[in-house]
């Protein structure tokens, strides 16, 4: 497996990640979920990531100009990418996502209409961006601008809400390997998303994911792209630093 | 083809009895199931065996369980699987599907995906050219997740 | 209205040689069952029939209904006869057709 030359001071190989005890969410699927992820035609979350391979190339908005136009074979520009989001944009003055990192280049740059979050165009480029970094091991920057966010997004996970009052630690630390219903309880990573979620039988991004878990537990969810889901999605992300990406995943 | 073990079993007519004799609950699919098979094959009578279903005995998602049919048959110009039906008989709608496939069709198999609402038999019914009809039918077990409700489908 | 297909045909093949074919269609394939924020039910919206066909003949056709799962996936086989194009079609239930081909190549 091919790791970057130079990594920051965060970066986790994935077998200091398997040392650690960081489980992907790959192992604690039935292995007919494993064998469906696996399967590169039959993974459904492949339908996203080839309408975002012919996105890729589409030239939009007012400069007439596509992703491939400023960069090229994403195998090679992309590669790696995704494994930094969430990251601090000195542009945008905050932490923001691959998703809002892919629409401000498609805003300002390309001059063409913002993305509605979780709309098939989003849901594909994210996917085909992020699949470029597969097999490679999640590595966010939580220091320098990064810093704050990451303090909220910490404090985000261990903070009981909703009326069942639980916090995203009480099942995803303390109750990992444990039964609700028929699913094993998870360590809740986040580093094969965006996911084919059979639940959804569809794609889902990672806020559709952190909504879905604060309904489950009876509290108001943030919007889909707020500072509060980037923050958690950081401190997520730096929680399974090393990781190897997965995308697209499958997913209960 | 030994014809020895040959069983002219009217399972319609077998399952219609253990249906009425059966105590209060009953699947509506179940007895839709029976309806439809009786309105494509009439009373014909249907044999077990030379249908092979593969599916998972555990499914942790009823919304998206792998199938995998083979039928034993040789596939020529004069002896070939003409269609097969397949149904899931909780499902609310015990329809899954109906495959034809014909003498062109190189192979009798053929994988999908199903959605299952809930623990149930899945049955498949081969028909040959030579109109004879066999069966089979295989149990899934469908866990519920954590949290699965009407409300958090979305 | 055209959906994204996926669909795998082996570039070659000998003849008489039995290959796999795939093919998968994002489409929700919509049962009825699944209610909107609302909890007003979302109507059936499936496709109906998906059809392979190859060397001027039907090699593999389907009746779908909405118990198959979303993103309507098959695997099936044909015999490689000779070179050609080995088509796929699927019919939404509104009755629009989406289309997709590959070639083979038979030696």
């Amino acid at each position: 497996m091919l790791l970057l030359a130079a990594s920051p001071a965060s970066g986790d190989s994935p077998a200091d990640a398997a040392k650690a005890g960081r489980r992907s969410g790959y192992e604690f699927l039935t292995p007919p979920t494993q064998q469906l992820q696996n399967d590169e035609f039959a993974n459904p979350g492949m339908l996203w990531v080839e309408a975002g391979k012919a996105l890729w190339s589409q030239r939009e908005g007012a400069t007439h100009k596509s992703c491939a136009d400023c960069h090229d074979d994403a195998a090679k520009s992309m590669r790696a990418v995704a494994t930094r989001y969430p990251a601090y944009s000195k542009e945008a003055g905050r932490v923001i996502n691959l998703e809002q990192r892919i629409d401000r280049c498609r805003t300002r740059r390309q001059q063409a209409s913002a993305l509605v979050y979780e709309s098939k165009e989003q849901l594909a480029l994210t996917a085909f961006v992020s699949s470029q970094s597969r097999g490679l091991p999640t590595n966010v920057a939580i220091d320098g601008g990064a810093a704050s966010s990451f303090e909220r997004g910490r404090e985000f996970y261990v903070q009981r809400r909703g009326q069942l009052n639980l916090s995203c630690a009480n099942c995803h630390d303390q109750h990992v390997g444990a039964h609700l219903r028929g699913d094993t309880i998870s360590q809740g990573q986040v580093n094969g998303f965006p996911i084919y979620r059979q639940l959804w039988q569809t794609l889902g991004s990672t806020h559709r994911m952190f909504a879905w878990c604060n309904e489950a537990v009876r509290a108001e969810p943030y919007a889909a792209g707020s500072q509060e889901y980037v923050d958690l999605e950081l401190y997520v992300r730096w929680r399974g630093r090393g990781l190897p990406l997965e995308t697209p995943a499958v997913r209960r | 083809m030994s014809l020895s073990r040959r069983k002219a079993v009217s399972s319609l007519g077998a399952t219609l009895v253990a249906i009425a004799l059966r105590p209060m609950r009953s699947f509506a699919g179940e007895v839709e199931t029976l309806a439809a098979i009786r309105a494509l094959f009439g009373e014909k009578p249907m044999q077990t065996g030379r249908v092979a279903l593969q599916l998972p005995s555990l499914a942790e998602s009823g919304n998206l369980v792998p199938l995998t049919i083979t039928v034993d048959s040789p596939m020529t110009e004069t002896d070939y699987v003409r269609r097969v039906c397949i149904f899931a008989n909780r499902n609310p709608r015990p329809w899954i599907a109906a495959v034809t496939l014909g003498p062109k069709a190189a192979k009798a198999e053929f994988s999908t995906n199903m959605r299952l609402s809930g623990t149930q038999d899945v049955i498949a019914i081969a028909e040959m050219s030579d109109a004879s009809l066999w069966t089979a039918q295989a149990n899934v077990l469908v866990t519920v997740g954590a949290c699965d409700s009407m409300l958090m489908r979305r | 209205m055209a959906f994204n297909t996926r669909i795998r045909v082996p570039a070659t093949a000998k003849a008489g040689e039995i290959v796999e074919i795939r093919a998968m269609i994002m489409h929700p394939m919509e049962n009825g069952f699944r209610v909107d924020t609302q909890g007003t039910a979302i109507p059936v919206d499936i496709i109906t029939d998906f059809v392979c066909s190859y060397d001027a003949a039907e090699i593999f056709r389907v009746r779908l209904e909405p118990g198959l799962a979303a993103n309507p996936y098959f695997s099936f086989f044909l015999k490689a006869t000779r070179s050609g194009v080995v088509e796929f079609a699927w019919t939404a239930q509104d009755e629009s057709v989406t289309t997709a081909s590959a070639p083979i190549e038979v030696t």
